[in-house]
């Protein structure tokens, strides 16, 4: 990953929009373009080739889920293109959506509310501009509250670790967040790999995404 | 039905106490102010139809092709006829309208003057003229049965004072000459007495009961029809504007709170743990965040987001993916469906899942959208123990209220033991 991450960013209220601006430029993102609606977003991002896209989901013209759509649509040109999406809020199908898009990695599904958690939210463009992916904690949390036989195996610090596996954590970040050890939450990670039938991997963003598929599985009744 | 005061002459007739009431005397006053004006009537058809009817019969017996003469004599008496008849009906049934408030209490409400063409045109206006021969020509037939009825037993009530007289033996079905022979006559026609009552209140009721049919104003389907179509409108304006308000919610007043909060969240980076502003800084980080959870349920309760971006099945979706059982969505729906349906649809979805979730102990939902004719029928079944009863205030019945104002239909299948199924029809009509 290169020292300085160029962003395309869009959102069409102004005052959100600089706020943003201001926020990444404080942390050392460069900029290229910040704008208002989803064809200028297309526009720029092709123009500018950036490390990460950061967009509203619902954007003029249409104001519906115009930001989403061209996000997927870049993905479908860059498979390996990292977008971040901002959403009011929890809809699990546009989750969904991004993660079937491009490589089905490298993106990040948010609620709007983060943006207030600066640091949180800034570490989570940096995971996915390098590779990571993240989805809001929310969303994790309905597509776990579907009921699922193999879910209702799991204890509840299982649960716990597996929402946390969603969001694109490390095991030594879950650890920190649990007050464990961290070999713990190993063993934690291989027995709910094993409960929910995915073979077990190192890589993080495997686990996630193997954590994720399988919770976008339509129930089993 | 026996309330306490019967509210017209029919029902009153059924009362024990009719013969003491004042429902007698409303009926003969009713009869009495008939008179006048079934007269009326009676005369101007004798004199229109009078000369028509031998007309008629020389044509009946002797079949021969009527003369010019004669035709145009029953042309024009018969336009006269069907043109005046509109005309006098309005004003005879103005006044029966009101007349017939002698013998019931509901009101029959008049109507003004529609004009001259629309007088024609109106059902309701031969009706009225059917009234008008019914009373000229039917009543005074009536009329006149019962007042021979009436004079008979009033002969021979006071048969025992006229038979005194010997020189003049009254009759009445065999000549009575003698005051002994008269009694047992009068005591009939004493006895007669409530039975003559009773044919007067019964031939006021059947009067009042035809006038009631000729004259009452059949509830105008059209304007039914309209006052529908404004209540929809009125429901469909009303979702216009709570989609408008949720819309200024979201592309104004929240963004701003966000780049208010993400401000505030900038700020305390550079804020030192122990600097004066640090603490007030984090409460005001704090209550932004909290103003934002806030604002999103708010908008979400005003018009539910999912729905404007993803549609209904889109928005049925989510719901089934929140729920707390499994809950299975079949969606057919190829076209557009007017902006009210959806949300009515939604809400329709959104409780019925709520309700299973709390009621049902249900392990799992369905829920159907399909079209079917110009209806959208939403169905919501679910395999709990069943009971649901919309009068222990399940929300059904608020759910109920809201499909009415949509003109929809919600029915309801909930045995004991289940399953439950909702089944909401809503039309679909722009």
């Amino acid at each position: 990953m290169s020292s300085v991450t160029r962003v395309v960013l869009a959102e069409d209220e102004v005052l959100l929009r600089e706020g943003l601006v201001a926020l990444l430029t404080r942390f050392d993102f460069t900029v290229c373009a910040a704008v208002g609606s989803a064809p200028e977003l297309l526009a720029a991002a092709r123009e500018h080739q950036p490390d990460l896209v950061l967009t509203d989901i619902r954007m003029p013209p249409g104001r519906r889920d115009d930001g989403l759509r061209a996000a997927v649509a870049l993905r479908a040109e860059r498979p390996h293109l990292p977008v971040v999406v901002l959403s009011q809020y929890v809809q699990t199908g546009y989750a969904t959506a991004l993660l079937d898009s491009g490589d089905g990695q490298r993106v990040g599904y948010l609620l709007k509310d983060r943006v207030a958690e600066v640091t949180e939210f800034v570490d989570t463009l940096r995971r996915v501009a390098g590779g990571g992916t993240a989805i809001d904690p929310d969303v994790v949390r309905q597509l776990l509250h579907r009921p699922r036989d193999p879910l209702a195996a799991l204890s509840a610090r299982e649960r716990e670790v597996l929402a946390l596996l969603a969001e694109g954590r490390s095991n030594a970040s879950i650890a920190g967040r649990l007050h464990v050890s961290e070999a713990a939450v190993g063993k934690h990670v291989g027995n709910i790999l094993l409960k929910l039938d995915l073979p077990p991997s190192d890589d993080t963003n495997r686990r996630v995404l193997a954590v994720l598929t399988y919770l976008r599985a339509d129930p089993v009744s | 039905m026996t309330t306490e005061h019967p509210s017209h002459l029919a029902e009153a007739l059924r009362r024990r106490r009719w013969l003491i009431s004042a429902w007698p005397w409303r009926a003969l006053a009713y009869l009495v102010t008939t008179v006048p004006i079934a007269g009326f009537l009676a005369v101007g058809l004798l004199v229109i139809g009078g000369p028509m009817l031998p007309v008629f019969s020389t044509l009946r017996q002797h079949g021969r092709p009527p003369s010019i003469a004669l035709m145009l004599f029953l042309i024009t008496g018969s336009v006269i006829l069907v043109a005046l008849a509109p005309i006098l009906s309005f004003a005879v049934a103005a006044v029966e309208r009101w007349r017939v408030r002698l013998v019931d209490n509901r009101p029959l409400p008049s109507s003004p003057w529609p004009g001259l063409a629309a007088r024609y045109r109106s059902p309701a206006t031969w009706r009225e003229v059917a009234y008008l021969f019914w009373l000229g020509g039917f009543t005074p037939v009536a009329y006149w049965v019962f007042l021979i009825l009436v004079l008979l037993d009033l002969g021979m009530i006071s048969s025992p004072w006229l038979a005194g007289d010997a020189n003049q033996p009254v009759v009445i079905w065999q000549p009575i000459d003698s005051t002994g022979e008269a009694v047992p006559y009068a005591i009939v026609g004493v006895l007669l007495i409530p039975v003559l009552w009773y044919a007067t209140g019964l031939l006021a009721a059947v009067q009042a009961a035809v006038a009631r049919w000729a004259l009452a104003h059949p509830v105008d389907a059209a304007a039914l029809r309209e006052v529908t179509r404004s209540r929809t409108r009125l429901v469909g304006a009303y979702e216009a504007e709570r989609r408008r308000i949720e819309r200024d919610l979201h592309d104004g007043a929240q963004p701003r709170l966000t780049s208010l909060t993400l401000q505030l969240g900038l700020a305390r980076l550079d804020v030192p743990e122990d600097s004066p502003a640090s603490r007030p800084l984090a409460v005001a980080h704090d209550q932004a965040r909290g103003l934002m959870v806030m604002l999103r349920q708010l908008v979400h309760g005003i018009r539910p987001q999912s729905l404007t971006d993803l549609g209904l099945a889109g928005a049925v979706r989510e719901l089934a993916d929140a729920a707390t059982i499994p809950v299975t969505v079949h969606a057919d729906l190829h076209d557009e469906l007017p902006e009210i349906v959806e949300t009515t649809a939604y809400f329709v979805v959104s409780e019925a899942l709520g309700n299973v979730a709390r009621h049902a102990r249900a392990t799992r939902a369905d829920v159907r959208l399909t079209r079917a004719g110009g209806d959208l029928v939403v169905e919501v079944t679910d395999d709990g123990h069943g009971g649901a009863d919309p009068a222990r205030g399940t929300g059904l019945t608020g759910l109920a209220d809201r499909v009415a104002a949509v003109d929809g239909r919600l029915l309801l299948s909930s045995p004991p033991g289940g399953p439950t199924v909702v089944r909401v029809e809503l039309p679909c009509r722009r």
